[in-house]
């Protein structure tokens, strides 16, 4: 499916309204196509999210076919991180931590029901947070507990996509609205 | 390791603490070890635990007993189905019902099949955490194999809930038992691929053996279990002490070794992966007729008092105890994880040996998080 075609999603057409003159706009796609083309994901596995996660990096479902190959230990050399697993109050503040020592630009997957809402704990649990946007800002949402494979694959092609759509402004925008809230 | 401290850089005089964890790729998922070290040697480890405690225990006491299947998918999340089938059995022993033969042989069947997609998952990273990344494709191409028939049958692929108490969600799927059956045949011809990639290897037997010797005394003080107290020596398989669903009725040897040490706590889920094939075996051919599932009633009530009942999954001893006062939720549940307990002589193994000893050690252990912290 080719970029323009995809138009199942309103905050993509948001973005690409914001574009900027055909200059840059050229220049915005080398960089863009460059990318998008070199996701390194973070190790960062909390529960069964992981085990699927690293099933979709082994060789039926092969991550490495779209430039998603390197998983990085370090947040610092990580471009997106893929939250796979549920996060509690206590994990938290080391998921903000690790957000905020990967370098701009950085990306992030909420993988499976736990990162999203809560999932099967969103009620009588004390200890879940409700949802990982309350932590750090998500860019694509892969719904299942856990997803498949093949689902956090798409997703992953759906971020690709957000990618390409991004300009110089609207990345700016982007930096600015992640360090306003990190201080708060 | 008195020598070792004289010659270690510092003298043995300076402690160094370093903190592994909660996001290392190699403890696992969010464990954190704080690690004291003087040179390269460990003088201490303290686990810190807690990252992912979900409060499962909490949340069962306001669900019903179908509902509670569900979280415990998602404790030790390898051994799903083993999981599924303690809680089943326990409200089954308290309802006093009889299960048919059918049901039994089924959910033997799929527990063995769990037990060795764990397994396949503890060589595949096992291997990765001595820097053997092979093994990891090795040992994820095979997994998905067994993954397919739980698919197929159970409509999951690793968290398949497919117990419930009083049998089973829905029958097997047709082609069910040729496909175990083609799976067998296949996994007994890739299983020597895995030794002569890792078993035999060099440089993995100089960095396995001998290392973290937990003794048969250790093991039983502590209350150690599954694969871990086994390769000490200590026997302690519930399928064979306890005989549940239908392991009374099928031959088979527990796996024992008395070395204890982390090459024998391999070798052990080696050995095991082709004993549970031999179950299966045993069993795929003979699946009796009958219902799928016996017909309960809308609402399960267990009578007053206090159940236990104790299972055997991949990495050790379940324990589901529950007391119930008559209503349709739990009054209290407690699990008996066989994580939490084995994660206890994480500290004792390691001490002395060097710093990437004590992740082959934390490797062989074959911790889930989830399942330490609940």
């Amino acid at each position: 499916m080719r970029n323009e075609d995809f138009k199942d999603n309103e905050s993509l057409d948001l973005l690409r309204e914001s574009g900027a003159n055909i200059l840059l706009t050229s220049i915005d796609d080398v960089i863009n196509w460059g990318r998008k083309n070199s996701l390194w994901p973070l190790t960062f596995a909390t529960s069964c999210c992981g085990i699927e996660m690293m099933a979709t990096g082994a060789p039926r479902h092969d991550f490495a076919r779209f430039g998603m190959e390197v998983y990085r230990a370090s947040p610092r050399q990580a471009d997106v991180i893929v939250v796979a697993g549920t996060i509690v109050n206590k994990m938290a503040p080391v998921l903000r931590r690790l957000y905020d020592q990967m370098s701009e630009p950085k990306y992030v997957v909420a993988m499976g029901a736990c990162a999203i809402s809560g999932g099967p704990f969103f009620l009588n649990s004390y200890s879940v947070v409700k949802g990982v946007e309350h932590v750090i800002p998500v860019d694509v949402y892969v719904p299942g507990c856990p997803p498949r494979p093949e689902a956090l694959l798409y997703g992953m092609l759906q971020l690709q996509r957000k990618i390409e759509t991004e300009t110089i402004r609207s990345r700016k925008k982007r930096s600015a609205s992640h360090s306003e809230k990190k201080s708060q | 390791m008195e020598e070792h401290l004289k010659n270690s850089v510092t003298d043995g005089q300076e402690e160094y603490v370093l903190n592994i964890g909660p996001q290392h790729p190699s403890t696992h998922g969010v464990l954190r070890l704080v690690a004291s070290l003087r040179g390269e040697i460990v003088t201490n480890i303290e686990p810190h635990i807690g990252y992912i405690h979900r409060g499962i225990e909490k949340m069962c006491e306001s669900l019903t007993y179908p509902q509670i299947i569900h979280l415990t998918d998602r404790m030790d999340y390898l051994s799903a189905h083993i999981n599924n089938e303690a809680v089943c059995l326990n409200v089954e022993k308290a309802l006093e019902i009889d299960i048919p033969d059918r049901i039994k042989v089924i959910r033997t069947i799929m527990a063995e099949l769990t037990r060795i997609q764990s397994h396949q998952l503890f060589w595949a990273t096992f291997g990765m955490d001595l820097g053997g990344l092979t093994c990891f494709f090795y040992g994820l191409r095979d997994r998905e194999k067994v993954l397919d028939i739980f698919e197929e049958t159970c409509g999951g692929r690793m968290i398949v809930s497919y117990n419930c108490p009083g049998g089973l969600m829905h029958d097997i799927h047709p082609g069910f038992q040729k496909r175990v059956k083609e799976f067998i045949e296949y996994f007994r011809k890739t299983l020597p691929e895995y030794d002569q990639l890792l078993t035999g290897n060099v440089i993995f037997r100089e960095r396995t053996m001998g290392i973290g010797k937990l003794t048969l005394g250790e093991a039983i003080a502590h209350g150690i279990t599954g694969p871990t107290a086994r390769a000490s020596g200590f026997s302690c398989d519930v399928r064979k002490k306890e005989p549940y669903s239908a392991y009374d009725r099928i031959k088979f040897n527990e796996v024992l070794f008395t070395e204890g040490d982390t090459y024998h706590r391999y070798l052990v889920r080696m050995d095991e992966m082709r004993q549970s094939m031999d179950i299966i075996e045993q069993l795929i051919d003979n699946i009796p007729e009958g219902p799928y599932a016996v017909k309960m009633k809308p609402i399960i009530r267990l009578p007053e008092g206090e159940y236990y009942q104790r299972v055997e999954t991949a990495r050790g001893e379940l324990g589901v105890y529950i007391i119930s006062d008559g209503n349709k939720n739990p009054y209290r549940v407690k699990f008996r994880s066989p994580n939490f307990v084995n994660l206890s002589v994480l500290n004792m193994l390691s001490k002395g040996f060097k710093i990437a000893d004590l992740i082959a050690i934390s490797g062989s252990l074959d911790l889930i998080i989830p399942d330490i912290d609940r």
